[in-house]
């Protein structure tokens, strides 16, 4: 029997019971797109994770100031100023395996350019700061090494920031006035989008940490370090080279604690890529589950066609089907309807996806290979539970089949 | 009709030889179940049956009739004792095997005729091609012959719930013939017509036995349907307990007022 004739069968035979076919395929419907539309979500998440991850730059570490404790109370990470500048260069020139270190300092300001004016960060670094958050400058240049130990007058404005002070464009070459303090914009950095935490990178200015420190905050210390080591895998020998550089630079004896914190940016992304991996292995399995639902759906409509038909099969039997062709008959039925629900389930689960994207602003994509999954999956699912109603078909012995009342 | 073409390949391949019986069973039985409970529904049976012969087989129910219809079929393998159908021995084939030989050398007429509902008479007919792996275009092509030669030529479109019972049983006739097959087995085929469709339905087997030569084996108890039959065998507690022509097993008045309602046949060649 070739498959042309038995596909015809099965047509004819789901034709028969429209409504009883359609209800069948409903578990393999909701089974699949259930399947397609938590792998477009599951995927668009981990793509968001891994964005994020890449737009922090390389391989990164960050060392920011311990916490001060005086007379008991703490004023929490951060409040110590014991980073000093020249720990940067230490870091940089003797740490095996460091790319890049760069400063890295803050603080906020009115930006003005001609009647426009704008509150945005004002971060002070060096230029090794492009290279440690892979951050390239679209317009212009980066500032140099010189203008850095110069304390220029020079920035980089972030896109946002460019876009709102000068609308038109003609940014580089303009001044900017920021407490007071004219600089002369030397570039714009290329748009970088959201932090992790939801922060518009691009709402920035750069200028050299020397001249943040020295005309606009004061201050003598500095807030982070950067630092990004050569490959992943070197990023903890350079937490731990990092650590003893600055424990020896800030002549900490055995007993006392750090008073610097180095956090390893990289592990924490990891953890909610790994989060956001476990939360779609979950709604896979729930996916799964349906799938199995829905087999069960069709195991049990298979046995009752197979109980309703007894006296065709035999009449099949008598006039030559052999116990292959009977099962294969059934076999092509079940995956027939087991198909047919897949690919509205596909078409669903795209749809699904689709439409959580546009009304929930939820990252989604929707892979080929999750298509071929939920197809792959319906035609498995159409032959395990298609498999053992068409195998008791074809085990009838045709006498007692054509006697079936 | 042009029903002679196509019966003329069924002939040469249902009769091989000169003398080779069509179905020749020796010491057949079928026993169901095993041990105290065993049944012993035949008990050793012996019959030859010709080529072109037309046999009814009688007896009451548990007789064994049914029972050796189905061996008969190949629907069932015997206990013990062999059977050669067209000088093929059967006895021992596996499923499969008997499914081919029905496939191409028996066919099978019903009382309930068996048609599959919400299905043309053309696919009905197409069913044993379909087994058989014959082409599309030759399937239709022969489904259609065979419904013209049943005289059902402008019916090949109807489902069976649009055809009378009459014709019903023609179509099971005509799929019956589709791969043909030399030996028809017909069990109880009036059992469920009205007497002018019995007649039509009988005077059809009479007409495929005398001309076209196919040798029809009819399961029976109703002695005015064995009246068009040529020869009687009749069952008793699994034994084969009388076997004659026609002509000594049925009442003269039960044959003439049978086959006088039949329409004129041409003589046997």
């Amino acid at each position: 029997m070739s498959i042309v004739n038995l596909l015809r069968i099965a047509w004819q035979a789901l034709r028969r019971n429209i409504t009883r076919s359609i209800l069948t395929m409903l578990g393999i419907i909701i089974g699949v797109g259930a399947v397609i539309t938590s792998m477009a979500i599951g995927a668009g998440a981990q793509a968001a994770v891994l964005a994020q991850i890449e737009s922090l730059g390389a391989n990164l570490v960050v060392v920011i100031p311990g916490a001060i404790t005086s007379g008991g109370v703490s004023l929490g990470t951060g409040s110590r100023t014991t980073l000093k500048l020249p720990d940067v260069d230490a870091i940089a020139s003797t740490v095996p395996d460091v790319a890049g270190a760069a400063p890295y300092s803050q603080t906020s300001a009115q930006v003005v350019a001609g009647g426009m004016n704008w509150y945005t960060v004002i971060g002070g670094t060096t230029p090794s700061y492009t290279g440690v958050r892979s951050w390239s400058v679209a317009q212009g240049r980066f500032f140099t090494s010189a203008e850095v130990d110069q304390a220029a007058k020079v920035a980089v404005l972030g896109n946002t920031v460019q876009q709102n002070l000068f609308p038109e464009g003609g940014a580089v070459g303009s001044i900017v006035i920021i407490k007071n303090v004219p600089f002369r914009v030397v570039g714009v950095l290329a748009p970088k989008g959201q932090s992790g935490f939801g922060r518009d990178q691009d709402d920035t200015v750069m200028v050299p940490i020397t001249t943040l420190l020295d005309r606009l905050t004061g201050q003598t210390w500095v807030q982070n370090f950067f630092v990004s080591a050569v490959t992943p895998e070197a990023v903890p020998a350079v937490v731990d080279a990092t650590e003893r550089l600055l424990r020896l630079r800030h002549h900490l004896t055995v007993a006392q604690p750090d008073d610097f914190t180095i956090r390893n940016i990289a592990d924490v992304q990891q953890v909610r890529l790994a989060t956001s991996q476990t939360q779609a292995l979950l709604l896979a399995g729930i996916a799964v589950v349906s799938l199995v639902v829905g087999g069960i759906g069709i195991m049990n409509i298979m046995l009752v066609s197979v109980t309703e038909r007894t006296r065709e099969i035999g009449l099949r039997m008598a006039v030559g089907a052999r116990g292959r062709d009977i099962l294969l008959q059934f076999l092509v039925e079940a995956l027939t309807l087991a198909c047919l629900g897949g690919l509205i389930g596909i078409a669903i689960g795209v749809g699904t996806a689709q439409g959580s994207s546009a009304l929930g602003h939820w990252p989604v994509i929707v892979s080929p290979f999750s298509i071929l999954l939920g197809f792959l999956s319906s035609l498995l699912v159409g032959v395990v539970f298609g498999f053992y109603p068409a195998q008791r078909a074809a085990a009838l012995d045709p006498i007692v089949a054509l006697r079936y009342e | 009709m042009t029903d002679g073409a196509l019966a003329r390949g069924r002939a040469t391949e249902a009769a091989p030889s000169t003398r080779e019986p069509l179905i020749d069973v020796r010491d057949m039985t079928k026993v169901y179940g095993e041990g105290d409970t065993a049944v012993r529904a035949l008990r050793g049976v012996s019959l030859r049956v010709q080529a072109d012969e037309f046999v009814a087989i009688m007896g009451p129910s548990g007789s064994g009739k049914s029972t050796f219809m189905h061996l008969l079929g190949c629907l069932d393998r015997p206990t013990s004792g062999s059977y050669r159908l067209a000088g093929q021995e059967v006895s021992r084939l596996s499923r499969d095997e008997l499914a081919a030989v029905r496939n191409r050398r028996i066919g099978f007429v019903f009382q309930s005729f068996n048609l599959l509902a919400r299905t043309t008479a053309q696919e009905n007919v197409e069913l044993p091609l379909l087994y058989a792996g014959v082409p599309r275009d030759l399937r239709v092509q022969r489904a259609r012959a065979l419904l013209q030669q049943v005289g059902l030529g402008d019916r090949l479109g109807h489902r069976p719930s649009e055809l009378s019972g009459g014709q019903q049983q023609r179509v099971a006739i005509a799929r019956a013939l589709a791969n043909g097959a030399p030996l028809l087995m017909a069990d109880e085929p009036t059992g469920n017509l009205d007497s002018a469709s019995s007649a039509e339905i009988m005077t059809l087997f009479r007409e495929l036995n005398r001309r076209d030569g196919i040798t029809v084996v009819l399961v029976t108890h109703d002695v005015s349907v064995a009246a068009w039959s040529n020869r009687v065998v009749t069952f008793r507690d699994g034994l084969i307990i009388d076997d004659r022509p026609s002509a000594e097993a049925v009442p003269r008045r039960v044959r003439e007022s049978m086959l006088g309602t039949a329409p004129a046949l041409e003589a046997r060649p």
